[in-house]
């Protein structure tokens, strides 16, 4: 059998036994972001956006956070998938069945990212047809939609993986996401356009990596945006390779996983 | 059969962050189809050796060769040829046996229906067959350890390398895990164990290193380790110990209690005249057993000379 044919059936069965994970514990995977997601177009949508009116470009305030809350679901939950994935893994020990395996260490990172990717995609899926109950949505460019959630994903995927590989208990797992996550998320224009801010906070929020993720989705959703599209898709690149080269280092390394 | 060594380790060191030297430049070879006894006290450094060549630790000198294939240039290579049992246990409790057996065989490259049969095969060999829908974290401690061994056996290695597989597990069950591990060597899958049941590595291995603080302090054949003991001891069980008890040339003869005399004497005395005497004095014997066993009593002296020369 080749290397090519062997790293592939490997491959699938890191996705595949992720899926599983995700499907087996859906109540824990699926739901808890469903119900949340529904509150926020409840209380912010439909009972203070009722008040705000248009925002920008002639959307209303439900139709203008929908790209939004769905990128913030994507990425709160590619993240939490593989941090508490491969952390777990870590601490039951039974990362050592990948570890002593003759597979590749990019086949180990990119699994562990397609199943993380795929949690967010279904999560950022089932929002979205939350999001239909509450407003009407047209997709003004598919394309841009479609890969601005992929790579939003896909960095969050990686930076969750980097987070389980430096965490020594499940307490490291849940810092980066209530100090870090969360507040980039929501300075990340989630549910106001950056142009309101003065100088310097407008300057600083661009500094954000999520406001490029939840911009480009935005595009693709509204075709609106605060920032130039193509700068958006070049600053989310960038993170996807500098995150891949970071997790692949420290799996050459063995940082927390091997003496 | 090529004349390649299963396995040959070089002059392999390993320094941990602490400063902590685990493995002072060990050598030895294990050939083909030997069942092979790697012993030794806790912290001796048998887990760090058997860490480095399943690269679970990263060695700081010298290197490991896997059927020729080098563990530091060739890992992804030379890890195809070895199955591993850890001494803890590290699957997911989460999953069920049969899905742990084939997701083993997938992170080897093994298509999901040969690894279905494998896993079949396998489960029902170490009796878990009836458990292999059940979740892993319902399994008893003997059942856990079997998984490990079938999970090991998936991508049929030819070199498998248990780490005290037998550990806390009963008497019933040990004999039927070393009856399946002796059936694997005598197919042709050399075997490298560690364990601190000694009686176990006395009946099941042909050859033996010891190893303690880091270093080798033996490396030899069963037979002619077990040669090198020249004293026995013997537990008598007797009707009543005399108070004073009868001498004789080459036996140290030792009062334990009321009804029991320990005996120590050189191998090639022989035990009619010891019977002979203890007859004479009217001391009536109801049983005799070996005091210890022999492997037990070598490795405790061995380990312990390397200490005083050491010292």
């Amino acid at each position: 059998m080749s290397n090519t044919t062997a790293n592939l059936v490997a491959l699938h069965t890191i996705v595949r036994r992720e899926i599983v994970r995700i499907m087996r514990i859906w109540t824990q995977t699926l739901i808890p972001p469903a119900i949340t997601m529904t509150l926020y177009f409840v209380i912010f949508g439909k009972l203070i956006g009722s008040r705000i009116g248009t925002i920008q470009g002639g959307f209303s305030y439900m139709q203008y956070i929908v790209p939004g809350l769905v990128m913030m679901s994507i990425i709160t939950n590619s993240y939490g998938n593989i941090s508490s994935s491969f952390f777990g893994a870590k601490f039951s020990r039974a990362v050592e069945e990948m570890l002593v395996s003759p597979m590749p260490n990019w086949v180990i990172l990119l699994g562990y990212v397609t199943g993380a990717v795929t949690r967010g995609l279904v999560v950022g899926a089932l929002v979205l047809m939350i999001a239909l109950f509450f407003t009407s949505l047209h997709i003004a460019h598919p394309l841009v939609t479609f890969f601005s959630v992929l790579l939003g994903a896909t960095i969050f995927s990686l930076a969750g993986f980097v987070n389980a590989v430096y965490a020594k208990k499940f307490d490291d797992i849940a810092l980066v996401p209530t100090f870090v996550l969360t507040p980039l998320t929501y300075l990340g224009g989630v549910f106001y356009s950056v142009n309101m801010l003065g100088e310097p906070w407008q300057a600083i929020s661009r500094a954000n990596p999520i406001l490029y993720m939840v911009n480009a989705f935005r595009f693709g959703v509204l075709g609106i945006s605060d920032v130039h599209i193509g700068v958006a898709f070049v600053v989310m690149l960038a993170f996807v390779a500098g995150l891949s080269i970071v997790a692949l280092q420290l799996l050459k390394r063995g940082v927390g996983l091997r003496s | 059969m090529s004349s390649v060594p299963a396995l040959v380790v070089d002059s392999l060191r390993k320094t941990y962050g602490n400063g902590v030297e685990a493995l002072k430049g060990i050598s030895l070879t294990v050939q083909q189809g030997d069942f092979f006894a790697l012993l030794g006290p806790n912290g001796a450094g048998k887990s760090t050796l058997i860490g480095i060549l399943s690269s679970l630790v990263n060695s700081t000198g010298g290197d490991a060769r896997i059927f020729g294939v080098s563990v530091n240039q060739q890992r992804n290579e030379a890890m195809k040829l070895i199955g591993l049992v850890p001494q803890e246990i590290n699957f997911n409790q989460f999953e069920k046996p049969f899905d742990i057996c084939v997701n083993e065989a997938g992170f080897y490259g093994i298509p999901r229906k040969l690894a279905a049969v494998r896993a079949e095969k396998y489960l029902k060999e170490l009796r878990l067959w009836d458990k292999a829908q059940h979740q892993a974290r319902m399994l008893s401690g003997g059942m856990k350890r079997r998984l490990m061994i079938a999970r090991a056996m998936m991508n049929e290695p030819k070199l498998l390398i248990l780490d005290e597989p037998t550990a806390g597990v009963d008497i019933e069950i040990r004999r039927s895990m070393w009856q399946f591990v002796s059936g694997i060597n005598a197919a042709g899958t050399t075997v490298i164990l560690t364990t601190h049941y000694l009686e176990e590595a006395e009946q099941l291995c042909r050859n033996i290193a010891i190893i303690d603080h880091g270093t080798i302090v033996e490396n030899t054949t069963m037979k002619r380790l077990l040669a090198t003991l020249d004293v026995e001891a013997f537990i008598l069980d007797v009707v009543a110990a005399p108070a004073t008890l009868p001498t004789l040339p080459g036996v140290m003869l030792r009062r334990v209690d009321d009804y029991t005399l320990e005996a120590e004497m050189a191998r090639e005395h022989d035990l009619n005249s010891l019977f002979a005497t203890l007859s004479a004095h009217g001391v009536t014997v109801r049983s005799m057993r070996n005091k210890t066993n022999r492997l037990e009593e070598l490795f405790v002296r061995l380990v312990e000379n390397g200490r005083d020369k050491a010292a």
